[in-house]
């Protein structure tokens, strides 16, 4: 395929992942935003009000960066999850694996749909956090950059668990009993300050604790670690899980007899 | 014209083992030259699918080779599946989009721009009748249109080799003779068929050449003319005016009395059948009608795949 091919091709992955999203509006868009503001009214106006400061942030200014990035982290997730594996279900993905698409082009339209899906709902969740909490960007780079490429690791992670997928079990089981208990532990909620010494070693090999204090060092300067730091953990973690996946898609297991 | 000296399709010693010990196929060759209509016939179990998932990339094979038009499906795996389009035994396309979208995604996947995708599923869905279905959630098409659907979205990217497995599967008479003339049309246009079917007669009315596939193996390769002129025996049905109580006898034929009002005779090959009418006349037996007992390619199709004849694979 010449590079006006790949284009289109590749576009045509992106239209119609971000058409089916919003196609299921009600299953994909509604129900992250009601999550969190639950999430902002309880832990932010309710219980935030009595905890006072977090790392020397009013409690709602520091629960707010967390949240939308749990947001971004779990849409990015689930819908290139459910999308790819509803595709193996059906045997649609026979589409793409009989066409000449390379398969790099596969695993990048996937992943840039997912991350349509968590950057819209990121951004969604940000206008409504505003509502709830005033706050300023303090640093923007940071901020855009941090939230690319968490939006990335996790979109790639859900391809790679959606071509190991055999069952609809197999696609909730890293959502409920991995991603979900490091996103509540990843330091959302809570500084790890908090933690005692042996508490807060082990949180660092959270990969979420990293993405999550970036993400809020972006916005209010306050970090419980360091941010390039989290920068290079990201980027490996990306290169790896990248080239996995494309070993998947190229070697064709699960995919093809 | 490099198409049309080379064969579209041309495998050579392609094995399928799956896990450890199940061999779907034994080193198998075939040769479907350009513009042919061809049908690779076989029981269930025998490896058409198989072969057939090869082609496309579906299944991935154990050893040999595979090309189509001269590129080779491993080294120049993007050529190769430009020239190819295939027709699934089961359906396989997104229930929840429109037959539109579906078309346009497909044509997209092969770096075909939306202006000329759309023009080209205009096209399609108008042909094989779907056009006014085409804002509907595919789920919601009868069996025969979904067919005909995947037949759509198997040339949109127009290739120059179609493969069809079991396309008229559970689809009504009416239907399936409007596919085969749909089909009869795109062959003639250039476009190299390959079909497989539990349907002996589509086999024998719409193709010249045929490979039979038994236990992974091809048991047959040859025209449908040769391979029928292999038959050494027809069987036909004649249903009589009057009522009769037992067979009649005629020298050089055996006839059976199968009911009141039908005779079945066996001719064997070469053999004319004018003294038989003339000796049934003699008799005052008149012949309101005669038809083949079964579809001649059936008779032999059974006789190679549960009698196990002696291989002439050519």
């Amino acid at each position: 395929m010449n590079r006006n091919e790949i284009w289109i091709a590749f576009a045509t992955i992106v239209t119609r992942e971000v058409r089916r999203f919003l196609r299921i509006w009600p299953q994909t868009l509604i129900p992250p935003v009601i999550t969190i503001v639950l999430y902002f009214l309880i832990f932010g106006n309710l219980i935030g009000g009595r905890i006072g400061e977090m790392a020397g942030l009013p409690y709602i200014q520091f629960v707010a960066p967390g949240l939308i990035m749990m947001s971004v982290i779990t849409n990015s997730y689930s819908n290139v999850v459910s999308s790819f594996y509803g595709s193996k279900f059906q045997r649609n993905i026979e589409e793409l694996l009989v066409s000449p698409t390379p398969n790099i082009v596969i695993l990048l339209g996937y992943v840039v749909g997912g991350m349509t899906r968590g950057l819209g709902i990121g951004v969604i969740v940000t206008l409504l956090s505003l509502y709830f909490a005033d706050f300023s960007i303090h640093n923007v780079p940071v901020t855009i950059s941090i939230v690319l490429l968490t939006s990335m690791l996790f979109s790639i992670a859900g391809l790679l668990n959606a071509i190991f997928a055999d069952s609809f079990d197999d696609i909730s089981i890293v959502p409920t009993f991995i991603l979900t208990p490091l996103t509540y532990l990843g330091g959302v909620f809570y500084s790890t300050q908090l933690l005692s010494d042996f508490w807060a070693n082990v949180a660092l090999i959270n990969p979420i604790l990293y993405v999550v204090n970036t993400f809020r060092y972006g916005f209010s300067g306050v970090t419980d670690i360091n941010i390039w730091w989290s920068f290079a953990m990201v980027g490996l973690s990306i290169t790896v899980l990248f080239s996995i996946t494309l070993r998947q898609l190229e070697q064709g297991s699960r995919l093809r007899s | 014209m490099i198409e049309s000296q080379t064969p579209a399709l041309q495998i050579s010693q392609l094995s399928k083992t799956y896990g450890d010990h199940f061999e779907a196929l034994k080193g198998i060759d075939l040769r479907v030259e350009s513009g042919d209509f061809f049908a690779l016939l076989g029981p269930n179990g025998a490896g058409k699918s198989t072969t057939i998932g090869i082609i496309c990339s579906l299944v991935r094979k154990s050893s040999g080779s595979v090309s189509v038009f001269g590129h080779d499906i491993d080294a120049d795996f993007a050529n190769a599946k430009r020239y190819i389009g295939v027709v699934p035994q089961e359906f396989n396309f997104n229930q929840f989009e429109q037959p539109i979208d579906i078309l346009v995604n497909q044509a997209g996947y092969y770096g075909i721009g939306r202006r000329v995708a759309l023009e080209r599923a205009e096209r399609y869905l108008k042909q094989l009748g779907l056009w006014e279905r085409r804002w509907e959630p595919s789920r919601t098409l009868s069996g025969g249109m979904k067919r005909r659907l995947m037949i759509a979205r198997a040339l949109i990217h127009e290739p120059k080799l179609l493969i069809l497995d079991e396309p008229t599967a559970g689809v009504d008479i009416e239907l399936r003779r409007s596919m085969w003339e749909f089909l009869c049309d795109i062959n003639q246009r250039g476009t190299t068929i390959i079909l497989t079917t539990h349907y002996l007669e589509e086999a024998e009315s719409l193709c010249r050449n045929v490979a039979i596939i038994d236990h992974g193996k091809i048991v047959q390769n040859t025209s449908v003319k040769a391979l029928i002129k292999q038959l050494s025996v027809e069987t036909f049905v004649l249903d009589t005016r009057d009522e009769l109580v037992s067979a009649p006898e005629v020298k050089g034929y055996r006839i059976a009395h199968t009911d009141s009002h039908s005779l079945e005779v066996e001719v064997v090959s070469g053999q004319t059948i004018n003294p038989l009418f003339a000796a049934l006349a003699e008799q005052a037996i008149e012949v309101l009608s005669m038809r083949n007992k079964t579809n001649r390619l059936e008779e032999l199709f059974i006789s190679m795949v549960e009698k196990k004849l002696p291989e002439t694979a050519a």
